[in-house]
C-alpha cells in the first residue's frame, strides 16, 4: 500500500494505469490537462503509448482503433472537447467499444468558464451521441474516488463493451488529498470476454447475454466493425428494421438490465431521513457538511450521494417510500433533478441549482434544507 | 478542530508549491488534509494563493472562506485576503514586502525574501516562510515538512532549501517564545 497526496487528475491517471490503461489519445484542455501531462510522463514508463491528437474527435477515434488493437484505452478532455467526441462516442456505443472517457467538467454552454467548475455534462454524457443508446458513467467526489472510479470505469468498459464516462468536475479535479493506492494484486481487473470458439465458428456480434465476446485485430478472428447497423456476423444491415430491433434494443438492455450491478451510491444518515438530498461529485462534499449541521439541531435529514448516475437507479429511488422530500443540489439548472423526479414525482421533489463557476457552500445547503423542512 | 489556512502572494513566488508541501507534510503527520490551489489564467507576476484545510475529522467542504492563518507575500495578496481572516486569526507576513494598515490582531512578520537573498537564491523564500510557518504555528511537525520539502525541491538544492527551511524555522520559534 502506498499512501499519495495527489490532485483528482493525477489520481485519475494512476488510476487508469493500474487498470491497465496501455494507450492514451488526447487533446488537452483546461481544466483537464494535468490528466494528459500525467499519461505522457507515465505511460512511456509502463510501455504504454500516449498520443497528442490535432483534436478531440481524432482523440476519440484513436482510442477506439487502440481498443480493438486490444489495449486498454482512454482519453480526457472537458465540455468544448467533450462535445466534439460525441459523434465517435456514438461510434463506440454501436461498435461496442471498451474505452473510458474522462470529461472534467467546467461551466458552460461552449467555452464558458474554462478554469471553473460546472456539472451541467450529465444528460450530455447520457445521450450526447445521436441515435438510442445506453452508456455508463461515475462520479468521483474525492482524488481517492478519481483513483478507484477511474479503474472501475475501465472494469465496467470491459465487462460491458461500452465507451464510459467519467464525469469529474474542477473541483475534484484540481482538489489534492491523501490517496491510498492499494497493492496491485489487491486491484480487482476485468477484461473483456474472449472468444471460446474456434475462428470459422465466431460470429463477432452474437452475444448470448447481451455482451458478445470481443476478438481482437490480429487475434486470428475476423474483425468487422461499422457504425452501420450490423447483424451478428457484423454486416451492415442498413435497411433491415428488424437487425435494426434486435441491435439496438440489445445496446440499451445489457446497460439497463444490469443496472442493479452497476449501482453504486453512498448512503449517509439515511435510515430514519425524512428529506434525502441528492447530489454527485463535490457538490455532495457540501451536502455532506449540511446533513452534518442539520442533524445537529435535530433535523432528519439523509444525503444519497451517486457515484454511478448512468445507469440511473430507478428501482433504488422508486423504493425511498418513507422520504417525504427529496432536495437535489447540483452546479446545474436541473438535470440529475428529472430523473428523481420521474422517480417518485414532481411533487416531491425540489432543487437547489447553480449555474457554475463555484460549488454550493455548506450554509447554502444548509439555508434549503430549512426552506424545505417548512414545505414538506 | 477544522482548521483553514491560506497562503497568498503572486505567481512565481512559490505560493503554489508552498501549499503543495504543506499538505504533503499533513499527510506524514497523519492528519486530514485538502488542498486547492488558485487556479486561473494568471501567469508569473499575477496572483497567486493556496488554500489548506486541516482537519482531525473528515473534510467535507474542501475550501477556505474564513481562514485561521493568512500567510501573505504581497500587498495586493494583504490587502485582498487580510478581511477573510478570522477575528482571532493570525496573519503571517514578509516584513519587505508587506506595509500593514491598522487594526490588525495577532501578526508574525519575517524579512523571508532577504533571508533567501543572504542564503544566496531568492528563489527559497517560500521555504522560509514555510519555514517560519511552521515554527510559529506548530500545526505541522518539522520531520513531516522537512521530508515533505527535501522530497519536493530538485537534488542539487536539498541543502540550499534545507538551511532555509532551518533559518525560517528557526525564527518561528523565537516569535513563539516572545
Amino acid at each position: 500500500m502506498q499512501v499519495k497526496f495527489y490532485s483528482g487528475n493525477i489520481a485519475c491517471a494512476e488510476g487508469a494505469i493500474a487498470a491497465g490503461c496501455r494507450f492514451f489519445a488526447g487533446y488537452p484542455i483546461t481544466p483537464s490537462s494535468e490528466i494528459a501531462e500525467h499519461m505522457a510522463l507515465r505511460l512511456p514508463q509502463v510501455g504504454g503509448i500516449f498520443i497528442q491528437m490535432e483534436d478531440e474527435l481524432a482523440s476519440m477515434a484513436a482510442i477506439l482503433g487502440a481498443s480493438w488493437g486490444g489495449a486498454k484505452a482512454m482519453t480526457a478532455t472537458s465540455g468544448p472537447g467533450f462535445s466534439l467526441m460525441q459523434e465517435n462516442i456514438g461510434l463506440g456505443a454501436m461498435t461496442e467499444t471498451p474505452c473510458v472517457v474522462v470529461n472534467v467538467q467546467r461551466a458552460g454552454p461552449s467555452t464558458g468558464m474554462p478554469t471553473l467548475v460546472g456539472q451541467a455534462d450529465v444528460m450530455q454524457a447520457r445521450w450526447g451521441s445521436h441515435g438510442d443508446y445506453e452508456i455508463i458513467a461515475l462520479s468521483p467526489s474525492s482524488p481517492q474516488e478519481c483513483f478507484d472510479l477511474t479503474i472501475r470505469a475501465f472494469n465496467l468498459a470491459e465487462e460491458y463493451r461500452v465507451p464510459v464516462i467519467v464525469l469529474m468536475d474542477e473541483s475534484v479535479s484540481h482538489m489534492f488529498e491523501k490517496v491510498i493506492i492499494p497493492p496491485k494484486e489487491k486491484i480487482r481487473i476485468v477484461n473483456r470476454k474472449k472468444p471460446r470458439v474456434p475462428p470459422d465458428e465466431f460470429l463477432p456480434y452474437k452475444a448470448d447475454d447481451f455482451i458478445p465476446p470481443m476478438a481482437c485485430a490480429g487475434e486470428g478472428y475476423s474483425v468487422h466493425v461499422t457504425g452501420l447497423t450490423h447483424d451478428e456476423k457484423g454486416y451492415p444491415q442498413a435497411t433491415s428494421p428488424e437487425v435494426q430491433e434486435r441491435l439496438v434494443r440489445r445496446l440499451c438492455d445489457k446497460i439497463r438490465k444490469n443496472e442493479r450491478k452497476m449501482r453504486d451510491i453512498e448512503e449517509y444518515e439515511m435510515e430514519d431521513a425524512e428529506i434525502a438530498i441528492v447530489s454527485f461529485g463535490t457538490t455532495a462534499r457540501s451536502a455532506k457538511a449540511a446533513v452534518k449541521f442539520a442533524r445537529k439541531k435535530g433535523y432528519k435529514v439523509g444525503l444519497i450521494r451517486l457515484k454511478t448516475i448512468w445507469p440511473f437507479p430507478d428501482e433504488y429511488f422508486e423504493s425511498l417510500d418513507g422520504i417525504k422530500k427529496f432536495l437535489v443540489v447540483e452546479v446545474n439548472y436541473g438535470q440529475i433533478k428529472l430523473e428523481v423526479e420521474r422517480n417518485v414525482g414532481k411533487n416531491r421533489v425540489e432543487l437547489l441549482p447553480k449555474m457554475g463557476g463555484e460549488i454550493h457552500t455548506p450554509e447554502e445547503i444548509y439555508k434549503k434544507i430549512r426552506e424545505v423542512l417548512q414545505w414538506k | 478542530m477544522r482548521i483553514e489556512i491560506k497562503f497568498g502572494g503572486f505567481g512565481g513566488q512559490g505560493i503554489i508549491t508552498m501549499g503543495h508541501i504543506a499538505g504533503k507534510a499533513c499527510i506524514y503527520d497523519e492528519r486530514n488534509v485538502v488542498f486547492t490551489p488558485s487556479y486561473g489564467p494568471e501567469a508569473r507576476g499575477g496572483a497567486a494563493s493556496s488554500n489548506i484545510v486541516i482537519s482531525d475529522e473528515e473534510i467535507d467542504y474542501p475550501y477556505v472562506t474564513y481562514p485561521d492563518i493568512l500567510v501573505v507575500m504581497s500587498q495586493e495578496a494583504y490587502e485582498k485576503y487580510a478581511p477573510l481572516l478570522k477575528e482571532e486569526g493570525l496573519l503571517i507576513i514578509d516584513e519587505d514586502l508587506v506595509r500593514l494598515k491598522n487594526g490588525e490582531g495577532r501578526v508574525a512578520k519575517i524579512p523571508a525574501t532577504r533571508i533567501a537573498e543572504n542564503l544566496g537564491k531568492r528563489i527559497v523564500t517560500n521555504i522560509v516562510m514555510l519555514g517560519f510557518f511552521t515554527g510559529v504555528t506548530k500545526l505541522i511537525s518539522y520531520d513531516a515538512i522537512k521530508k515533505a520539502v527535501l522530497e519536493t525541491v530538485p537534488a542539487k538544492f536539498k541543502e540550499l532549501n534545507e538551511k532555509a527551511l532551518d533559518e525560517g524555522y528557526k525564527r518561528g520559534i523565537e516569535w513563539q517564545e516572545e
